[in-house]
């Protein structure tokens, strides 16, 4: 434990030390020693790169300073690499149980078609590469201790915040009553195939249902009932395509039992009222941009030719968090509003309410 | 004579005046186009070398401080090494990241919105009163407040006053205390004289500059100087040395950009009804370059491509050279003056004008170059047929808000 005292100590040492290195921080030159010695932005290390299939593969991430090893199992964290001297941002779910002696972290990706920050995480990463990290966010998790009886609905790289589950039960000994049904193209494309037999193998409470959609055709809810003849008294956690997502939800809805489902989704989508609209005002580049009010900050940066700083523009990340000045902007989420003067706003899921002003 | 109508001076139909205008644009589209990993890597490589030198700088007086055989030659090359970390932190890096010309990397840590640079003035308030007005405004007399710094009198067409009689006296003592100056430019020393500053905002400012000078002071003439124990004295006339440097240096680059003889000025007229060509006009011919190799460039953070950084001051400065030759051959091409010359001439230039405008015009003559051709009447709008336009200076934008705390 004691490593747990000689943190904040630490990072108290490194405070004063900005009394030699203000306006810079400590960190800001201690990360050229190495570069995870900085929690300014928080940074991992590609330790190793582990093919899953054909076209998936787990990073094993080792994070640098500020890093907590607290995520919960389920959450996702983002990670940005430097592609073409430009960060990209990306939020895949983290695969591996929290634990802290590891000081590694594990997210799998797939390969997307079109997706070409996916594909050069999978193909073209190299060990050693330092990647920016977003903390852990997301409330698809499980909670401590879990329900008795569970059931997780998964199609293809869903199974990934699943796995962190399934671990998390196997490392805590805390496996239940578990019914898993994975959707895949087919038996080559199972991420987490070999250790899900072992698994299943090891657990009695653990039954596992696979179908392989290529030959078998996509999931039928009606067969629910079949797969898992008591799924109406599990708590169920779905992860997965869009569409299939939207299927589960509505057959839970039929049985008044959407209380127990509890969905992630890989996609924003931004619901509840837009803004207003308004004139926006980049201070510090002197441009402005008459926009409505499903336009977000950022787009309409964007639009203005402002160089906006944006991550994951899903909300998640922070990168993107710019100083209002001025005015009024609605959280599309949510609704919320900003309106303090100098607040920090996201600016890829806020939009204008009337006019406002942005430092930038 | 400060210039009413650029396409007048520069003899160009609209026409061409819209060409040249779209021809830049051409240029800048290229080059954001053409961004990539060796841009990326040009500025974290400079990062890289700027802190090392810095903490290389500290190092060694630190050594010199606690060891009695090191001596002179060790200060000498500490102060020298600091002095250096300074003049790139504050040139090449700062200056140009405030400018976003590396916000395209999308890296929080080099990004116009956060970064804060080694010197007394608060980044916030240097990207107001450099970026917007001196940017927007380059070289128009009454609305950019970098002609002269609102001490000297730097223009013919400004009113002399037995005051400029100290000019070169104002001048030395500016360049020594440079950063101080800039520190304090952003309050807009005229608009307090003149009672037209609002009082809540310059209370913000002032302690914005307050709170920031203090740590700066204290860094370079209190802990340093503590850690080096009894030899203190060395360490403080080291940082004080690197400071004055650094402050000369970055004084004498950048009365380098617009006051040598061929960089114009312009009266309030120009502005009206200026379009995005014209304004590249005034920067083309409001600007002075300077020659130089590539480690003087570096040095002086491009600002020797003042021409180009006026044109595109956010596309990263190391593809300044390559943009250079193709404005060049623009101004070849449309017979636009294009104001270069090695420093010390660039610089002896400036040092004349200020000696000169120090004493009434009668008394000297102008070194301004005549304008090709006499200037035509076009007919610009009268003052009725114009849009109303903002003329106020400093912090407009937040004196618009009322909610501002």
């Amino acid at each position: 434990m004691c490593s747990l005292n000689f943190m904040p100590s630490w990072t108290r040492v490194r405070r004063a030390g900005s009394t030699l290195t203000t306006p810079l921080h400590p960190d800001d030159y201690l990360r050229l020693l190495n570069p995870l010695w900085s929690a300014r932005e928080l940074r991992g290390r590609i330790e190793e790169v582990v093919p899953e299939t054909e076209d998936a593969a787990t990073l094993v991430i080792q994070p640098g300073w500020g890093w907590h090893y607290d995520h919960r199992p389920g959450q996702y964290v983002g990670i940005g690499v430097q592609v073409d001297g430009k960060f990209q941002w990306r939020s895949y779910s983290v695969s591996s149980p929290p634990k802290r002696r590891r000081r590694t972290i594990s997210i799998s990706v797939r390969a997307m078609p079109e997706g070409l920050l996916s594909a050069h995480l999978v193909k073209e990463l190299e060990p050693g590469t330092v990647v920016r990290l977003a903390l852990p966010e997301g409330d698809f998790v499980l909670p401590d201790p879990p329900p008795p009886k569970i059931l997780f609905l998964v199609g293809g790289s869903g199974i990934t915040p699943v796995m962190a589950m399934l671990r998390t039960l196997d490392r805590r000994r805390t496996m239940p009553d578990v019914v898993l049904h994975y959707s895949s193209p087919n038996a080559d494309r199972m991420i987490f195939r070999d250790e899900l037999s072992d698994l299943e193998e090891r657990h009695e409470g653990l039954a596992i249902h696979r179908l392989h959609t290529d030959t078998d055709g996509m999931l039928e809810l009606a067969a629910l009932d079949e797969i898992c003849p008591d799924w109406r008294n599990r708590e169920t956690w779905a992860c997965g395509p869009g569409p299939m997502l939207d299927a589960i939800t509505e057959h839970y809805e039929e049985a008044w039992l959407e209380k127990q489902l509890h969905l992630e989704r890989f996609s924003l989508e931004l619901g509840g009222d837009g803004g207003e609209g308004g004139s926006i005002t980049f201070r510090n580049s002197n441009k402005t941009v008459e926009v409505d009010g499903a336009t977000t900050v950022l787009e309409a940066g964007e639009q203005a030719g402002v160089g906006m700083p944006y991550g994951c523009r899903m909300g998640i990340c922070h990168t993107c968090t710019l100083t209002l000045v001025s005015g009024r902007v609605r959280d599309l989420r949510s609704g919320d509003e900003y309106a303090q003067p100098n607040e920090r706003v996201q600016t890829c899921i806020t939009a204008a309410v009337g006019d406002c002003t942005l430092d930038i | 004579m400060a210039i009413a109508d650029v396409k007048d001076y520069a003899h160009l139909t609209d026409e061409e005046v819209e060409q040249l205008g779209r021809e830049l644009d051409a240029i800048r589209a290229e080059i954001e186009e053409s961004r990539s990993a060796a841009d990326a890597a040009y500025i974290n490589r400079l990062i890289k070398i700027q802190r090392g030198l810095a903490t290389a700088g500290r190092v060694v007086l630190f050594a010199s401080a606690h060891s009695k055989r090191a001596g002179k030659p060790a200060w000498a090359l500490g102060t020298g090494l600091l002095g250096t970390a300074k003049i790139l932190e504050n040139m090449e890096i700062g200056h140009n990241v405030m400018h976003g010309q590396w916000d395209w990397m999308n890296d929080p840590e080099i990004h116009s919105s956060n970064w804060e640079w080694d010197t007394a003035q608060p980044a916030e308030q240097w990207k107001h009163s450099h970026n917007y007005v001196h940017h927007q405004f380059t070289n128009v007399l009454g609305h950019d407040n970098d002609i002269g710094y609102g001490i000297l009198r730097m223009a013919r067409e400004q009113k002399w006053h037995p005051f400029n009689l100290g000019q070169p006296v104002y001048n030395a003592l500016l360049a020594s205390l440079f950063q101080w100056g800039v520190a304090l430019h952003d309050l807009d020393i005229e608009a307090i004289r003149k009672g037209k500053k609002d009082p809540k905002e310059m209370k913000r400012q002032l302690k914005q500059i307050w709170r920031k000078g203090r740590n700066q002071v204290l860094k370079d003439y209190v802990v340093y100087p503590a850690l080096s124990g009894k030899n203190w004295k060395s360490t403080l006339t080291a940082n004080a040395t690197a400071n004055f440097t650094h402050n000369v240096w970055s004084y004498m680059i950048i009365f380098c950009g617009h006051f040598p003889d061929g960089a114009l000025h312009f009266t309030e007229e120009e502005l009206e009804d200026e379009t995005r060509s014209e304004w590249y006009l005034r920067q083309m011919l409001g600007s002075a370059n300077f020659e130089g190799g590539p480690l003087l460039h570096v040095m002086s953070g491009s600002l020797g491509y003042q021409i180009e950084h006026h044109l595109f001051p956010d596309l990263p400065s190391n593809r300044y050279p390559e943009i250079a030759v193709r404005v060049r051959a623009l101004c070849d091409k449309y017979d636009i003056p294009y104001t270069t010359g090695p420093l010390f001439k660039q610089y002896g230039q400036t040092l004349r004008t200020i000696t000169k405008l120090s004493v009434p015009n009668s008394w000297t003559s102008s070194d301004q170059p005549e304008p090709p051709t006499p200037s035509i009447d076009r007919g610009r709008k009268t003052d009725d047929e114009r849009p109303t336009r903002r003329s106020e200076l400093g912090a407009w934008s937040r004196s618009a808000s009322e909610v501002r705390a």
